[in-house]
């Protein structure tokens, strides 16, 4: 009797008053719902935020087959990340991070482009009337290291459901002129490791994108404008920011010079693979920020390309773009050519054009 | 500089494709099994060390890349002929099966037609590829995956009755490697038969590479972290590597003569012994540098990178004829000048190329010597650096001392009795 009464009173209290989140860290096992986390969640047809789930959002992004991002970043009380000028931050035992990777609805069942949406768009959450959510990634700081979890959206847009082998979705993306079907690839928890495992001998996962160049960004949400890492110092979540910013550079500033927007754009999407300690440095190409020469691909022989050379000698061949492997790559869709190797099923015109324009104005040539 | 075609000694040579018929072996009948793929994803993402993870006999389909991550894991079929995993369908990833763990092991089966590489092991230690296959069943082409069975970064590797068809780069690629054994494999109808490149210390033995554009190169590539020296090639089979080079421009196979049984280009301490090399029709043996490849000193490649191939003896091996129809007009009108119309190019070719600022007194060091000392065989020395003005045979008699085994512990000794796997067959 009194259970049935209990349960009457939970229903009530659920018609008038949406639940609030209640964000937590699990220290352990496989949370097969993505409630679970308490992170994000679905109330009266919005993906709302829980208070303390910090959305953030990066200079600029990895390319994800044109899916809009929200991220957010979650602290047990009292701790907090220590600052890093060049990795990633240090974030303590029960940090949870969040991606949910969302398209627009269009016409017909179809989805369009969601990556150009800003945080001051997002970071109140998201109206599933106009967005379809598709998957949301989360990875969470254990004491044994960070696990990566990936939870993929059902029709319904009510529940996220946990698939650590991945998941194929078919979908059609609508642009200007175009519509394109394609496989949007949730990626399976070995390939989480294949990007997230930066330092690949150690092979332990590491936070990307949440390092002090890629947030140091002015951002408005609600109509309050702040700074990214002002804002994680405030709330208690960073110790230690230097008085001297670090700066960052959005890919599609054009006010910023055409060299830093492309090493910007290098830097996210491709050196966490390119660097001296990443999977890629088998290949002897190091995309990282201050890279130069041959490391960066220059006039530079590909060691184990195969297909990927697309008939080219040079990484990066000054000034002819038709020519050099690395903008070749990018433009591919060819499994056995293509850069990155995992993570995308559709090109990014706009970078191929902006890494085009790069390689054109650099002086001099190879041979 | 146009994107043509540039060949090893393509200071003399521009190469004309020739179209060439290959055949592969294998090739699945049956119809493939597409349900067994997510069992597989499932038992490869929760892996325990110590796990077996079996896959019987059949042909599953399998349409995106694997992976593993986890250390101390035996993926184990029922046979290469027997357990098959086809990725012809294959739709995103850049490996068949890509494998980031250390004591792995990995044996009796095949994997058939993947798009990018077939398998790779990237980064581990304590490796065993044993009774694998890798091929590409529709012959060689361009646009066949580029390499077969690939291991990179391995410290202590060993690959052996493996076979390797089709592969678009090389069949069996070892790459920037420490303490290596591959042995009684066949390799064939791969633009490189099995590749050793910025490694050190391998034993390669008793393997048998065939129809490859090259049979068995040991290569030395600019900018890597470690450059490779101590390979010791020997009681191989190296014949008829004459596979026309479908290799993509631009790769550093491309660059190599179809008819080339054995290549060296700029690594340094390699010995070539007691095998068996004939019927190649450009060369038997190979010797040259980072520059015949068309590059040019200091452009593209730190400054620590040494092009020259040095320290390099070859003895004791049985040669039979070759050099009779080499890669490229040039090459053929060089063989018609010096050895006549019926005449045939040396067993061993090389490019010219010399470091003198290593010289001792004005002398070539001997430690650093290019020694061949094998019999009746000549050396060819094609004159590069002097845009080959005076290509003539030379004598390199000397010799080195023996290069130490390789120390693969599971690899146990060296069996007394050479056991070379035979042609055509899986
Ligand atoms: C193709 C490479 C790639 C793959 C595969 C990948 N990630 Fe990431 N991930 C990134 C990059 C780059 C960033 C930072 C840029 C951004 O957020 O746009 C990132 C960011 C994240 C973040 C935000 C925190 C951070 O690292 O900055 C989470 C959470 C995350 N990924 C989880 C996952 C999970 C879970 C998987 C597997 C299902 C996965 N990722 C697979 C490249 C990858
Ligand atoms: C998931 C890891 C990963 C990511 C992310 C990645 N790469 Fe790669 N890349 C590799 C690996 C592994 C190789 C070596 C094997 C090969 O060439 O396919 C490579 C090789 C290359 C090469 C050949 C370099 C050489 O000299 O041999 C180029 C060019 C390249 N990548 C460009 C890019 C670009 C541009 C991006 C970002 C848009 C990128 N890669 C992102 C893994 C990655």
């Amino acid at each position: 009797m009194i259970r049935l009464f209990g349960l009457l009173l939970v229903l009530t209290l659920a018609a008038c008053s949406p639940r609030a989140l209640e964000p937590r860290f699990i220290d352990e096992g496989l949370p097969q719902d993505l409630a679970d986390w308490g992170m994000v969640g679905v109330r009266d047809g919005r993906l709302i935020l829980a208070e303390g789930a910090q959305a953030y959002e990066l200079n600029t992004p990895l390319f994800t087959d044109y899916a809009g991002k929200l991220r957010t970043v979650w602290m047990p009380k009292g701790q907090a990340a220590s600052w890093s000028d060049e990795e990633a931050f240090d974030f303590p035992v029960g940090t949870v991070i969040t991606k949910t990777f969302f398209y627009r609805k269009a016409a017909d069942g179809a989805v369009s482009p969601a990556d150009g949406l800003k945080l001051s768009e997002t970071g109140e959450g998201l109206d599933l009337s106009t967005i379809r959510l598709v998957e949301t990634r989360i990875l969470v700081r254990r004491t044994g290291g960070w696990v990566a979890l990936p939870y993929v959206w059902d029709e319904k847009q009510r529940t996220a459901t946990l698939k650590r082998t991945g998941q194929p979705i078919a979908l059609t993306l609508a642009r200007a002129g175009r519509s394109d079907r394609f496989t949007y690839q949730v990626p399976n928890v070995n390939q989480c490791s294949g990007c997230h495992a930066t330092d690949h001998a150690a092979k332990a996962l590491q936070p990307i994108g949440l390092k002090a160049r890629h947030l140091d960004r002015e951002v408005a949400v609600a109509g309050t404008g702040f700074n990214q890492l002002a804002r994680l110092e405030a709330i208690g979540y960073l110790r230690g920011p230097p008085a001297q910013r670090p700066g960052g550079v959005d890919w599609l500033d054009e006010a910023q010079p055409l060299d830093a927007r492309a090493r910007a754009w290098l830097d996210i999407n491709c050196a966490h693979c390119h660097s001296p300690t990443g999977p890629a440095d088998t290949s002897g190409m190091y995309l990282t920020p201050a890279v130069s020469g041959p490391r960066l691909g220059l006039c530079k022989p590909p060691i184990a390309a195969g297909q990927g050379t697309g008939g080219f000698r040079y990484g990066i061949h000054p000034g002819k773009p038709d020519e050099s492997i690395l903008v070749y790559r990018t433009a591919s869709l060819d499994p056995g050519a293509m850069m990155p190797e995992l993570g995308r099923a559709l090109v990014q015109d706009e970078a191929v054009d902006l890494l085009r324009r790069w390689v054109a104005a650099m002086p001099g040539g190879c041979g | 500089m146009g994107q043509g075609m540039r060949r090893i000694f393509s200071g003399l040579t521009i190469a004309a494709a020739l179209a060439l018929a290959g055949c592969g072996g294998g090739g699945t009948a049956s119809r493939p099994d597409t349900a067994y793929q997510e069992t597989l994803i499932q038992q490869l993402i929760d892996a325990k060390p110590g796990d077996v993870i079996s896959i019987p006999a059949g042909v599953y389909a399998i349409d995106r890349g694997l992976s593993l991550e986890v250390d101390g894991v035996i993926i184990r079929g029922a046979g290469m002929d027997k357990t098959i995993l086809t990725f012809k369908g294959q739709t995103a990833g850049a490996e068949g099966l890509l494998v980031n763990a250390s004591n792995f092991t990995i044996e009796d089966l095949a994997l058939e037609d993947a798009k990018g590489d077939a398998l790779k092991v990237n980064e581990a230690e304590n490796v065993i590829i044993r009774r694998v296959r890798a091929e590409w069943t529709g012959g060689p082409k361009t646009s066949n995956g580029a390499y077969g069975l690939y291991p990179v970064q391995v410290k202590n590797l060993l690959i052996e009755d493996s076979v390797a068809i089709g592969a678009s780069d090389a069949g069996i690629y070892v790459g920037q490697s420490q303490n290596v054994v591959v042995r009684r494999n066949r390799a064939e109808f791969n633009v490189a038969g099995i590749e050793i490149e910025n490694t050190q210390n391998a034993d390669v033995y008793d393997n048998l590479a065939t129809n490859n554009t090259g049979g068995i190169l040991v290569f030395n590539m600019p900018n890597l972290k470690v450059p490779g020296f101590g390979t010791r090639i020997f009681r191989n089979r190296a014949v008829g590597n004459n596979t026309a080079n479908f290799g993509r421009k631009g790769t550093a196979v491309a660059s190599v003569p179809a008819g080339t049984g054995v290549i060296i280009n700029s690594n340094d301490q390699v010995e070539i012994f007691d095998n068996d090399i004939g019927g190649n029709n450009t060369a038997n043996v190979i010797v040259s540098s980072f520059f015949s490849a068309g590059y040019k000193a200091g452009e593209g490649a730190s400054e620590t990178f040494d092009p020259w191939p040095e320290s390099i003896f070859v003895h004791g091996n049985r040669f039979s004829p070759g050099g009779g129809k080499p890669d490229g007009v040039e090459l053929q009108a060089l063989r018609v000048a010096l050895f006549g119309l019926t005449g045939a190019l040396p067993d061993v070719l090389w490019d010219g190329y010399v470091d003198k600022a290593k010289f001792v007194a004005g002398k070539p060091d001997p430690a650093l010597a290019i020694c061949v000392d094998n019999g009746a065989a000549r050396v060819l020395n094609a004159d590069l650096p002097n845009k080959a003005k005076n290509p003539k045979v030379v004598e390199l008699r000397c010799k080195l001392p023996p290069l130490p085994a390789a120390n693969v512990e599971f690899a146990g000794p060296i069996p007394t009795e050479s056991r070379i796997p035979a042609a055509g067959k899986s």
